[in-house]
Formats: structure tokens, C-alpha cells, sequence
């Protein structure tokens, strides 16, 4: 259905907001959420991809949005990847904020030449004149035994180049408000959305329209022997370590990481500076992934702090598995437990 | 009668030894936008020679020159409505200096610096020249798209090689201008050649513009070396776009008469004899022959409006010459709207970086 189709059906943002009430929602209700209250907030805000006007989305991620904002404003485009970004590099620069989804991870990187070539260099190319205002929205990570190119953590790709923001939600809650400040980014924002937890958990989450800040790390538990970094699905396996851990009498903090470009280092190298140990733990294959750049960073910024190398836990170096061996690939929280002692070990036998 | 989907059908106005092949349209009968298209042709000539010559020199970056497309970029200069939006290629001087992008800015760009892209005036919504084969194409979608979700009544001219049709990008763009009816036109300066790929070995398909069929829009060739031509079917396709009749793919029939840029050497791969034969339908000679048949232009005309353009692009080439670096800082001032605390710390380093240099110079 393309969008010359009915184009009454436009509503724009004199609509009065909703009252502000508590909704318990899992995280793809908190996204749906997020996208509803900036659409209302912001006429500017659309939305576009495969599926998500009539379907609501594959996830249901955009669900209830045509209905409401009309056609003109949620579209289903053609089944173009490439397109679906290179148009909203487009719209971008005429000042909309196009939110785009890519339906899955393993089929974003038909958008990759726009991202790299084109939104993320726009504002620095015309030296401020235009820029770039999009946010790329894609499911990513394993763990729901999906087909072939559905299941991968290829963040890195985007964490490498300058000018694209990556943000990654481990939580309704992070979902629903950095979304809501990735949309409000003046930059191009990718957002990952780790589906393996799209309805793990619920929380009880306040629509009242109010990001989250970006650019920053979230210390979601505060510890006092050893840091645990990580993001996306995997911040819940890291908590059940630090459980695990506590038990055992290690404290343990953890860091969601949040948005892995650019990083938020400060946050990172006071709690190595508190801790004197970290394990970077990632879904992604190891080699170049975001925890090689967290660690060469905490060795060069909090190095005279490190009691013993930081250890990474992640996933092999190989391609991602079909499903029946997927839980071979992923990172689990004995991988988690087990790095985190060998790493206070390193340092006691150090001293 | 060359291909086109209907209805526009003309092809050619004034052929390349200068005379009429059909009647100009009313807005082409005026000798002064005649002498005006002239002039601005010249004025790019001279400029594009120039530029290739301070390459030469070691003066300027590696440059695309548009030798032999004079007309394509002239006749979309003055077509367009100045608040259309404008998507280039590479090889789009002419329409970038009709739309106030100066010389001097144009080869600020050439010569290796984004400020020559900081464009101002009616030029302030284009884009840049566009480096990533056919990538500007979806562009122009998306800025299409806008203009129709906001109900404006402009559009989106965005211009590409012959090669570029090749390129999933062109394909993607026009099948949405198709199912969107987007207020974008689509011109395709088809020269020949892909640097050393020619027309014949690009694509299977007949021509260019037959590519519309697929796409659902209209699609026609025109004589991209008649300036006229170009004019009148850019106006036809921009009039179409802003009435919400939806797109328009142009193919340009022109001739690359120069090498692909000046890192080229197109002796490499094609004839003296076919150059030769090209270079007998170029656009600039065809014009100033129709202007003298009607008693528009003369000698001294000539003569005074090639020195008048050595002038301007010598005082561009002269201030361009003197345009001091950018600060090293912008090089990240203008990456994110606010710069990450990580790199402010690389940011202090370039430039103490730079001081050490310069002191050292």
C-alpha cells in the first residue's frame, strides 16, 4: 500500500497527548510506546520499512502506528534494504526524522554503504549545513532459534565508524527512553534491539515522553571486586553472574554499556579504578568486536588500576550456528561466573 | 523519433550543425535565454579546462571534467525551479554554478576541502557531489518523499552516469518514485562511458530510459548535447513533479569527450577516430551556430564573452589559490551536532599536532 494511497488519513501533532499512566510492558511494548509518544510529540517523526504499517511490524514493533498517524506518516516500503536507508538519509536531510526498521540484523548490511558513506558523514561533509536526524532500528542477537541471517550480533560493524551513534536497550525501560532520545538525536542513531528479550521482562514503565541520555554507560549493580561490562541480551546473564558471584562472597558491579559509539569511557574507568578487575562480556564473534575496544581502552586510561589483564567472554569466531547448536555459541552465565573468578584469580596469584 | 514511454516526445531541437529539427517551444524562442544558455555553456567550458589544467599543475585534486555534457547541466540549471532540490552526481558544474554554487566554491571542493560544500542561497538544500555510484539516486527518493508528505509543491532533480543505472540504488529509487508517485526526476547524463566501460557492454537493454517501463513511470531519451532539448524536457518533468504527476527518468544522450577524471587516460580504451566523430555533435558549437542563423550572436559577441570568462574563472582560480586551510579543528567540529567527550581528547591532539607542524614549517 503505498502512501499516495489515502493520504487524509494524516494526523499530525496537535493531537492532545494521551494522559501520562504507568503501562507494565515488555520491551517491544516499550519500544511501540516509545514510537507512539514521539510520533504524537513530533510530527516530524516517521516511520518506515518492510511490514510496518499494515503488519504493525514483524515484532509488532510499530503495531497500532498507521492507524494512527495515518499512511503518510508509517510506511511500508518496498522489499529494499538498500532504499529503505538511502531514502532516509534523504528525508533526514529535508528535517524529518525517519525512524527506519531493518526487519532483521543479518539483512542490514545492504544499508551499509548509506550509513557509512552517507549519514554518518553528511553533517561533517557539508560542514554542518545538512545533516542527518534518522534512526535505524534492527532486531539483532541469537537466541530464539530463528533461520539462517537471523540471529546475528554484528554491532561492531556500525560501533567502527565515525558519526553514527549505536545504541543497544537491555530493558523496557532503556528501550522506551533511548529510543525516545535516539529519535530526538540530531545524528543518524543505529538501534539494536536484542530480540532474544523483546518479552522476556516486564517493567512498569511511566510514558510520560522523557529520554534517556545517551553517550552513557548504566550501572545497573554496584560492586566492589570486579566490573562486568556488557549490553543488549546479555546484561541478563551478566546479572545472574553477578549472583552467582555474590554468593560465592565477589562483589560484582555491572555496566550496561548502552551506547557502545562513542563510547562512554569515564564510567567504565572509575569502576575499573574501584574494582581492579573486568570482564567484557559480548554476544559477538571476539575478533574486532566492542569489548577488543573497551579493554585496549581501560588498558590505556585505568592500566596503573588493573590488578590483572581484562578478560573477555564472547562468542567464537566463526559464523553464527543454525539453532540447534546456537546455545554452543552463546555466551552463558557459567562462561560469565567462570571468567570473573579466573580474573581475580590472575591477580591473587599477581600478589 | 527516439525512445520514449509518451507523452513527451521530443527529442532534438537544433541538431549538431545548428538548425531547427522542430520548432522550439515559446519559452525557447526568446533570444536572450538562447544567449544565456550560450553564455552560461562557455563559461563552464572555460572553467572546466581551467580546472584540469591546475591539476596539471599540481594545483587541484583529481577532477571530473564535464567536457562534451555542457548542455545536460546548463539546460537542468535553468530549468529548475529555484526551490527544487538539486541531487548531483560528479560531473554537474554547469547546474551547480546556475544554482549560485560559486567557481571558486566548486574547486574549494576539487581541491580537497568539505568547505566546498557549505553551499548557500537557493543551492542551500542540495546535496554535494556524490562520490558512491548511484547512492544519491535514494536520496533524492527520500528528499522526494518528504516534499510529498508535506504536500510541497517542488521536487527532486538528481542526475547520474549511464552506469549508474546498472546499480541497484537507481533501480530501488525509481521503482518507488513508480509505487509512491514521487515528485522526483531522474536525469541520466549518459556519455558513453563508465571510465572504460562503454554504453554497449553497460546493459542489455535497448536504452537508458526504457528502464522506466519496469519502474511505472515515464521514461524518454533526449539529445543531451542540445541544450534545448534538455531545458524543455527538464521543465516538462519538473512542471509533471510539482503538479503530483508523479516521475520522470530522462536519459541524456551525450559523449564523454573527456577522460573519465584527470587520473584517467582514455586513449587507453577507445579510438581517436571515434572521439573525432563526437566531437562533431558536441553542444556549445551547435548553439553558437543557431544563434548566428538568427542574427543573435556575432564575432565580437564571441570574442568579448570569452575573455569576460577567462576573467571570472581567473579571479576564482586566483582566489581559490589563496583560500588558507581549514582549521584542523573542523575536521571535528562537524561530525555530531556536539562532540563526545572521547574525542575532544584526539581533537586537542590535532591541533597540538598541527602547532607542531607549522612551527616546523
Amino acid at each position: 500500500m503505498g502512501m499516495h494511497e489515502s493520504p487524509d488519513n494524516l494526523k499530525l501533532s496537535n493531537d492532545a497527548p494521551d494522559n501520562v499512566t504507568a503501562h507494565i510492558v515488555t520491551m517491544i511494548e516499550a519500544i511501540n510506546l516509545a514510537l507512539h509518544r514521539a510520533m504524537i510529540a513530533d510530527e516530524n517523526v516517521v516511520v518506515l520499512g518492510e511490514d510496518v504499517a499494515n503488519n504493525g511490524g514483524v515484532f509488532r514493533a510499530t503495531i497500532g502506528l498507521k492507524d494512527r498517524f495515518g499512511c503518510k506518516r508509517v510506511m511500508d516500503t518496498p522489499l529494499a534494504e538498500t532504499l529503505i536507508a538511502g531514502i532516509s538519509v534523504g528525508m533526514a536531510a529535508q528535517n524529518l526524522r525517519p525512524v527506519a526498521e531493518i526487519q532483521f540484523m543479518g539483512f542490514i548490511y545492504a544499508t551499509l554503504e548509506h550509513m557509512v558513506s552517507h549519514a554518518a558523514r553528511l553533517r561533517n561533509r557539508t560542514r554542518g549545513r545538512l545533516h542527518c536526524p534518522m534512526v535505524l532500528r534492527a532486531p539483532y542477537g541469537g537466541g530464539i532459534h530463528a533461520p539462517e541471517h537471523h540471529s546475528e550480533s554484528t554491532e561492531a560493524l556500525f560501533a567502527h565508524i565515525p558519526g553514527l551513534r549505536v545504541v543497544i536497550p537491555s530493558s523496557p525501560t532503556r528501550a522506551y527512553g533511548l529510543l525516545l532520545s535516539a529519535i530526538e538525536d540530531p545524528d543518524p542513531v543505529v538501534f539494536l534491539e536484542p530480540k532474544r528479550i523483546y518479552r522476556m521482562v516486564k517493567q512498569e514503565i511511566y510514558d510520560d515522553g522523557v529520554g534517556l541520555p545517551l553517550d552513557t554507560c548504566y550501572t545497573l549493580r554496584q560492586g566492589s571486586d570486579i566490573t562486568l561490562i556488557s549490553w543488549g541480551a546479555l546484561i541478563h546473564e551478566t546479572l545472574q553472574a553477578a549472583a552467582t558471584l555474590e554468593q560465592q562472597g565477589i562483589s560484582a558491579e555491572v555496566i550496561d554499556v548502552a551506547t557502545i559509539s562513542p563510547l562512554d569511557t569515564d564510567t567504565l574507568v572509575s569502576s575499573v579504578e574501584k574494582t581492579g578487575h573486568c570482564v567484557v562480556i559480548q554476544e559477538a564473534a571476539r575478533h574486532c568486536g566492542v569489548a577488543a575496544e573497551i579493554i585496549a581502552s581501560l588498558n590505556e586510561l585505568a592500566f596503573n588500576a588493573l590488578k590483572a589483564p581484562p578478560a573477555r567472554v564472547a562468542g567464537y569466531d566463526i559464523p553464527m550456528p543454525y539453532f540447534r547448536r546456537e546455545d554452543d555459541y552463546l555466551p552463558n552465565v557459567g562462561d560469565i561466573v567462570n571468567a570473573a573468578k579466573a580474573t581475580l584469580m590472575t591477580s591473587g596469584e599477581r600478589s | 523519433m527516439q525512445y520514449t514511454t509518451e507523452p513527451y516526445h521530443p527529442h532534438q531541437f537544433i541538431d549538431a550543425e545548428g538548425a531547427l529539427t522542430m520548432s522550439l517551444p515559446q519559452a525557447l524562442q526568446e533570444p536572450e535565454l538562447l544567449q544565456s544558455l550560450y553564455r552560461h555553456m562557455v563559461l563552464t567550458r572555460t572553467f572546466d579546462q581551467r580546472v584540469v589544467a591546475l591539476q596539471r599543475t599540481g594545483q587541484m585534486g583529481t577532477y571530473a571534467s564535464c567536457l562534451g555534457q555542457e548542455a545536460i547541466g546548463t539546460g537542468i540549471g535553468y530549468a529548475l525551479a529555484d526551490t527544487d532540490v538539486f541531487v548531483p552526481y560528479y560531473r554537474d558544474q554547469a547546474t551547480q554554478l546556475a544554482r549560485g554554487v560559486s567557481l571558486q566554491k566548486q574547486m574549494q571542493y576539487w581541491g580537497g576541502d568539505e568547505w566546498g560544500n557549505y553551499f548557500e542561497g537557493i543551492a542551500h538544500e542540495d546535496f554535494p557531489n556524490c562520490v558512491p555510484i548511484a547512492t544519491q539516486v535514494t536520496h533524492a527518493a527520500g528528499i522526494a518523499s518528504a516534499i510529498k508528505i508535506r504536500n510541497q509543491k517542488r521536487c527532486a532533480l538528481v542526475t547520474c552516469g549511464e552506469g549508474a543505472t546498472s546499480r541497484g540504488d537507481f533501480y530501488e529509487s525509481i521503482n518507488l518514485a513508480g509505487v509512491w508517485q514521487l515528485p522526483v526526476v531522474v536525469v541520466v547524463n549518459n556519455n558513453q562511458w563508465a571510465i572504460s566501460v562503454s554504453r554497449q557492454i553497460q546493459t542489455g537493454a535497448n536504452t537508458i530510459a526504457q528502464k522506466a517501463v519496469a519502474a511505472g513511470i515515464e521514461g524518454f531519451q533526449v539529445d543531451g548535447n542540445d541544450v534545448c532539448a534538455v531545458f524543455d524536457a527538464v521543465q516538462y518533468a519538473t512542471k509533471k513533479a510539482h503538479q503530483g504527476k508523479g516521475a520522470t527518468l530522462i536519459e541524456a544522450v551525450s559523449y564523454r569527450l573527456g577522460d573519465h577524471t584527470t587520473a584517467d587516460d582514455a586513449t587507453r580504451y577507445r579510438s581517436h577516430e571515434e572521439v573525432n566523430e563526437a566531437w562533431k555533435k558536441e553542444p556549445v558549437k551547435r548553439l553558437q551556430s543557431y544563434l548566428h542563423q538568427i542574427d543573435a550572436w556575432d564575432e565580437s559577441r564571441e570574442q568579448a564573452l570569452i575573455s569576460e570568462s577567462k576573467k571570472s574563472v581567473e579571479e576564482a582560480v586566483q582566489a581559490y589559490l589563496k583560500l588558507p586551510k581549514q582549521p584542523v579543528t573542523d575536521l571535528f567540529d562537524y561530525l555530531y551536532e556536539e562532540l563526545p567527550p572521547a574525542l575532544l581528547t584526539q581533537k586537542n591532539k590535532a591541533l597540538a599536532k598541527q602547532t607542531t607542524a607549522q612551527r616546523g614549517e
